[in-house]
């Protein structure tokens, strides 16, 4: 490999041609300040406009100052990232940056995890003294059910465009308009929930300010809890647990499912419940649809549509409404977790309890931004009430805690409430890319096959890989899986099976980078993949210590099917827990 | 008196008598098979390439006469872009406009040398007369009315523009004759 010399801030470094100064430093331990730079290593996309001028450094030599994001090390180049003159470039950059911006960050949604504050922090800006009185512009606030967009608050970095149009292949942002009145905004400055955006957030999770944010249920959630009168029942996603203790300060990949629980008790909640047990309700009705779909297929019908598509994901759900809506038939009827578990709650076990429906509150702590679009969708309201009241994301749950002064660390581990808090190994893999269609393998092998699995460890079906495809071997049967996640992945998967170059029997699909554990409503990770890498570990790890591990074999699954639904796909089940697609292409 | 410089855009704004594509789309958000297939034919021209947006947006303004959202939804069905990036392109360059031009569009100058001899006054006496306002076009949409930044013809200040024929030295009193020269 062909290798360039060069110093940077007086330390010798020796890097391969092409490396950036900014990358070159980093080597050397030297962390140039950036804001609109963006690397999401995972995904193999590195995002630098070189617009905002905030990494700009001296070469020794050169006339003007140079942004270290996109330039390239030369031979014998020499480097200062804190000459008198680069700082004080800087300093004006960011200073200019600042003077059109609101000054509210004491009650900013981002405060204290914005990349603006951060920079006025490092260089001790104090105050904005170049142009103390002009105007900040301004633009219309845009609030969607999931996404609030507050323009006056952008920075023009681009990172939410790049996220949406290469990652998702959304295509619901661009840049518009130019010079001050610039924004970025769906075409023709509609408004996003009109616009083709899904809600998956991940534009939320790169923005760098307080542009983007994510609409805060806690007040909604505070005032049902204090209300006597109200039985409020949570739900907790399965991914939850594997990054919540990361606000608290815990290394990433710490299962924290004891101490959530207890937070929950502890801010009183009547009853904390389980989503992995509605994920292994989830496994019981999409595997059995699966089953149904291919053994018509094997039988020779020609009208059964393959490769049945996963419906967990809400962001997938309306990525399909809108781009596939000639495919509206593949997907699974099959409801979200979240979804089937809303009904259950407000059915049997409000029954179980003695309950009326309208009296239980169904709160969902979720990975998830597009879970509250989710459960404000018409179809999941029966005389105006909704199955799910109120959805809150592991951030806003985190806050939740703050705000009751409850010391989570020091919390001693609780258990689950029953009825619909026993889950086995296969509902909390859900949190992952693949594991999803390693549950619904789980179950639908041993139906199929009528044998026992003894290796419940699909690894063929993990990993980070954007699409991944396998085959299972069912007793001589070979059934084909694909995967995929992110939105652009599921677009290549679709358009793959469209033309004829996949052949699959089931495939999965998650919006987000690494499935549930990287939703947007996740503490943020900035685009460090070791932290996605350490949450998937350690769901796998909570499935590996669960006794039961397949959901068939669920005590609680097995007692609502006796009780309460009969069989999978009965008509109770269909009631309650299926759905149907309706196609809008927005324009 | 004509400015070589507006040969350009005249080419682009001045539409044919009575234009019936400006009725049938302001009408109705739906394009005609016939205006598809003129999108179409304008992509495949540039080989339908993202790189030539511009002139394809450049190309489809100057038969349509304007860029309203269906020409441009339709621009973003033949091109497999976001609709939102073609919109990003459209409201970034002033050149490209959403809403119809009249048949005789009037630009005033608002230049430094026009601004201080009067101009606001000039787009007031217009604005009066037309009873329209700047970006607006008239009712029987013979006349549009916007502003711009200098033409290069100072010693005539203020001066506007009515399709490719520049008045100069003018008094807000002089824009009624003016106005009645076009038919």
């Amino acid at each position: 490999m062909e290798t360039v010399k060069i110093t940077i801030d007086n330390k010798h470094l020796e890097v391969p041609k092409g490396t950036t100064i900014l990358q070159a430093a980093k080597q050397a331990g030297i962390k140039i300040p950036t804001l609109c730079y963006m690397n999401l290593p995972h995904l193999s996309r590195e995002h630098k406009p070189g617009s905002c001028r905030v990494c700009v450094v001296e070469i020794k030599g050169r006339k003007t100052l140079a942004p270290a994001c996109v330039t390239k090390c030369a031979e014998g180049m020499e480097v200062l990232t804190h000459s008198l003159r680069a700082m004080n470039a800087r300093r004006t950059v960011v200073e200019l940056l600042i003077s059109d911006h609101p000054k509210d960050c004491l009650t900013c949604p981002s405060s204290g995890c914005c990349e603006l504050q951060n920079l006025a922090i490092i260089m001790g800006i104090r105050e904005i003294t170049s142009v103390e009185n002009a105007a900040i512009s301004t633009y219309r606030k845009d609030e969607s059910p999931s996404l609030i967009r507050n323009m006056d608050k952008c920075v023009m970095c681009r990172s939410c465009e790049t996220v949406c149009n290469e990652i998702q292949t959304v295509g619901a942002l661009s840049a518009i308009n130019r010079g001050f009145m610039a924004v970025v905004a769906p075409a023709f400055e509609q408004d996003l929930k009109d616009s083709p955006c899904t809600f998956c957030g991940q534009c939320i999770a790169v923005c760098p300010t307080g542009a983007l944010t994510c609409v805060d249920s806690t007040p909604q959630v505070i005032r049902a809890l204090a209300d006597e009168k109200k039985f409020v029942v949570v739900q907790t996603a399965p991914a939850v647990r594997a990054a919540l203790g990361e606000e608290f300060g815990y290394a990433p990949g710490t299962l924290v499912t004891g101490k959530m629980v207890a937070a929950l008790r502890a801010l009183g909640f009547d009853k904390v419940l389980d989503t992995d047990f509605a994920a292994d309700l989830t496994i019981m009705e999409e595997g059995t649809e699966l089953l149904n779909r291919i053994s018509r297929h094997l039988q020779g019908d020609k009208d059964v549509r393959l490769p049945i598509l996963t419906s967990c994901c809400p962001a997938w759900v309306n990525f399909f409404e809108t781009n596939y809506p000639d495919m509206l038939d593949v997907p699974s009827t099959a409801r979200s977790p979240q979804q089937m578990f809303g009904p259950i709650a407000k059915t049997y076990l409000a029954q179980k309890l003695g309950i009326k429906r309208e009296d239980m509150v169904v709160v969902s702590i979720m990975p998830c931004v597009a879970k509250k679009y989710e459960c404000q969708r018409e179809e999941f309201f029966v005389d105006g009430n909704p199955d799910v009241d109120y959805s809150l994301t592991t951030r806003e749950l985190a806050r939740l805690i703050k705000y009751a002064n409850i010391d989570f660390n020091s919390l001693e581990d609780e258990n689950y409430d029953r009825f619909m808090g026993e889950s086995t190994g296969a509902g909390v893999i859900f949190g992952v890319t693949g594991g999803v269609i390693e549950a619904a393998t789980r179950t639908a092998y041993e139906l199929f096959t009528g044998k026992e699995l003894e290796n419940v460890d699909f690894h063929e079906l993990r990993g980070l890989e954007g699409i991944r495809q396998a085959t299972i071997d069912f007793d001589g049967t070979p059934i084909h899986i694909g995967i995929a996640h992110t939105l652009g992945n599921a677009r290549k998967l679709l358009d793959g099976i469209k033309s004829g170059m996949y052949n699959f029997h089931a495939i999965e699909i998650m919006a987000c980078p690494g499935g549930c554990i990287g939703g947007a409503g996740q503490p943020l990770h900035r685009g460090d993949s070791s932290v996605l890498e350490a949450r998937m570990k350690a769901i796998y790890q909570e499935d590996a210590n669960k006794v039961i591990r397949k959901s068939h074999e669920n005590p609680e699954i097995i007692t609502l099917y006796e009780e309460f639904l009969g069989k999978p796909l009965s008509e109770k089940s269909h009631e309650l827990l299926h759905t149907c697609y309706f196609c809008h292409p927005r324009k | 008196m004509k400015n070589p410089m507006n040969c350009y855009i005249h080419a682009i704004f001045v539409i044919q008598e009575n234009n019936p594509l400006i009725l049938t789309l302001m009408k109705k958000y739906e394009l005609e098979d016939s205006h598809k297939k003129t999108i179409k034919e304008i992509c495949q021209s540039f080989g339908n390439k993202h790189g030539e947006l511009i002139n394809i947006l450049h190309s489809t303004q100057g038969h349509f006469g304007y860029l309203p959202e269906a020409v441009q939804n339709e621009i973003a069905l033949n091109l497999n872009m976001p609709l939102a990036k073609i919109y990003g392109v459209v409201s970034f360059y002033s050149f490209f406009t959403m809403t119809p031009k009249g048949k005789y569009p009037i630009s005033v100058c608002l230049g430094t040398a026009c601004f201080v001899r009067g101009a606001e006054k000039i787009v007031e006496a217009l604005e009066e007369e037309l009873k329209i306002k700047v970006g607006q076009v008239t009712e029987d949409g013979k006349f549009s009315l916007d502003c711009l930044r200098c033409i290069g013809a100072c010693g005539l200040a203020p001066v506007i523009m009515i399709g490719d024929h520049v008045h100069g030295r003018l008094t807000p009193d002089m824009i009624k004759g003016i106005l009645q020269q076009y038919e």
